[in-house]
């Protein structure tokens, strides 16, 4: 079974032309990235000030660096999420399905549109960070692609079951993208270490691809090494969480004919 | 050679309720077949089970021979649909919603096809137009337009011409009759239009309840109702229907 480029240009074509006909989605896709890291820059220059020069950059840079790393994977996770809820909205899912569209280049279609998207989110807020803050995301080095790479696609899996959901039960689980990020967000050690969280919690913490990610940026920005064995885990528990994501998707996607969802969805 | 479409013992369930019982018939090319019935007879669900967007709980599909559960995306690739269930994206351009479904059908040459298509639904000046600021009419056509950019061997319609204004519903019905004497396809209509039935269909598949009570031409029905004309039928069944209620 090929998938067939055409089919999957043609679906990226057609969500490219609402995001590029339309400049309030492109200023709406970079605020926010651009919001979250102003406040984050301007609170960390404030408080670690107090600190002292010594450990003021180094704790500026983990900190702003974390801010832009995460969006990476928020953006991922909300440009496949709502690329999919778009045809919800504008009643095109049946006509997709019933379409030689395969669910696998839906998908893929809706991955390359969610990378599109990512960039532009979050593109404005690398420069701001690095002229107004003076964290250079690249400074960290080529690994950083690595990092950016285990967060995007970490991004997929989580929108995959909730894109999964929201086709099996309708609107009413259009929450379940945001719902699943803040969930998580508390045990991906963004802003604090893993050994920060009470015992009992830090197993969630390590199954979380994100806590290695960050793990490693620490150890890159503080300590100025490459922890291997962190990316390695990231890595490892992607591959589990983006075939798990994409199981899930296909399976509520099987429910949702079942019980002909596809119909009835958008009502 | 293997019919366009076929059933057999197609049967849907939604817990207790039976939408689709049963349901066994084969349409051959060049023909169109009308499936008709009151709300909530099975119709929509039978389409929707043809498309892939409904699965069955038990039965057999057959689209030109292929089994849709196996080969979706090539029996897929060979049919099209029109229905008043779905949109095209409101935001795109008429023009760039049909371009988007030609290459979605994998249609050569994309463009041409979808000018000519245009063309011939007098969908042209209405190209560049926004699909959501179409009229109800126009945004008719122009789900017919999407039904025939890919030239279907096997074309499903619910309620085609149920917006459009009597003199462009008949234009349209003429534009469907041409296209099949052109292609040769097998079309399966649903309506609730009589007068649209006996014009266009050669034959007349009666659900009720979920079940095939009746498969025959029309004027066949009529006659075997002892009725002036297929509208009469129709009410007579519906009627029984819900006294039997």
């Amino acid at each position: 079974m090929i998938a067939s480029l055409q089919r999957i240009s043609a679906l990226v074509e057609r969500q490219w032309v609402l995001i590029a006909g339309s400049w309030t989605r492109i200023v709406s896709l970079m605020y926010w990235p651009l919001v979250q890291i102003v406040i984050w820059g301007f609170i960390q220059t404030h408080v670690f000030a107090e600190i002292g020069p010594t450990t003021t950059l180094v704790a500026i840079s983990a900190v702003v660096g974390a801010v832009l790393l995460w969006d990476f994977c928020w953006r991922s996770q909300l440009g496949f999420a709502l690329a999919f809820q778009e045809e919800i909205w504008s009643r095109n899912l049946g006509q997709l399905f019933a379409s030689p569209l395969r669910p696998g280049e839906f998908v893929l279609a809706l991955m390359a549109m969610s990378l599109t998207k990512t960039v532009i989110a979050i593109a404005p807020a690398v420069i701001v960070a690095a002229v107004a803050f003076g964290f250079n995301l690249f400074s960290v080095g080529p690994v950083v692609f690595a990092f950016i790479l285990n967060l995007v696609v970490f991004g997929w899996a989580i929108s995959l079951f909730a894109s999964g959901m929201i086709a099996r039960y309708g609107q009413g689980a259009q929450d379940m993208p945001w719902a699943l990020m803040f969930g998580i967000t508390p045990f991906a050690a963004i802003y604090y270490p893993v050994s920060a969280l009470p015992e009992a919690l830090r197993p969630i913490a390590h199954a979380l691809p994100p806590s290695h990610i960050f793990e490693g940026l620490r150890a890159a920005i503080g300590e100025n090494r490459f922890d291997a064995g962190e990316l390695a885990w990231a890595t490892g528990l992607n591959l589990v969480w983006l075939a798990a994501g994409l199981i899930a998707f296909f399976l509520l996607l099987r429910a949702a004919r079942r019980v002909g969802a596809i119909l009835q969805i958008g009502e | 050679m293997a019919a366009a479409l076929e059933t057999h013992n197609l049967t849907k369930h939604f817990g207790d309720s039976v939408a689709v019982d049963r349901v066994s018939f084969a349409i051959e090319r060049g023909v169109t077949t009308a499936l008709l019935g009151g709300n909530g007879a099975g119709k929509t669900t039978t389409i929707a089970m043809l498309l892939g967007l409904v699965a069955p709980t038990s039965g057999e599909i057959r689209i030109l021979g292929m089994d849709p559960a196996r080969q979706g995306s090539a029996a897929r690739a060979r049919m099209n649909f029109q229905s008043p269930y779905v949109d095209m994206p409101k935001r795109l351009t008429v023009r760039r919603n049909l371009s988007i479904y030609a290459k979605l059908y994998g249609v050569p040459h994309a463009r041409e096809k979808v000018e000519a298509v245009a063309e011939a639904l007098q969908l042209t000046p209405l190209l560049k137009r926004r699909t959501g600021s179409l009229s109800a009419g126009q945004a008719t056509r122009v789900g017919i337009a999407k039904a025939l950019v890919n030239d279907p061997d096997v074309l499903l319609l619910d309620e085609p011409t149920a917006s459009l204004d009597p003199d462009t519903a008949d234009w349209v019905r003429g534009e469907l009759e041409a296209y099949q004497t052109r292609s040769g396809a097998a079309i399966l209509l649903a309506s609730h239009n009589m007068a649209e039935v006996e014009r266009l269909a050669g034959r007349v598949l009666m659900m009720k309840q979920g079940r095939l009570v009746d498969d025959a031409a029309p004027a066949d029905l009529v006659k075997k109702y002892g009725r002036a004309n297929l509208e009469e039928v129709f009410l007579q069944i519906a009627r029984r229907e819900e006294a039997a209620q």
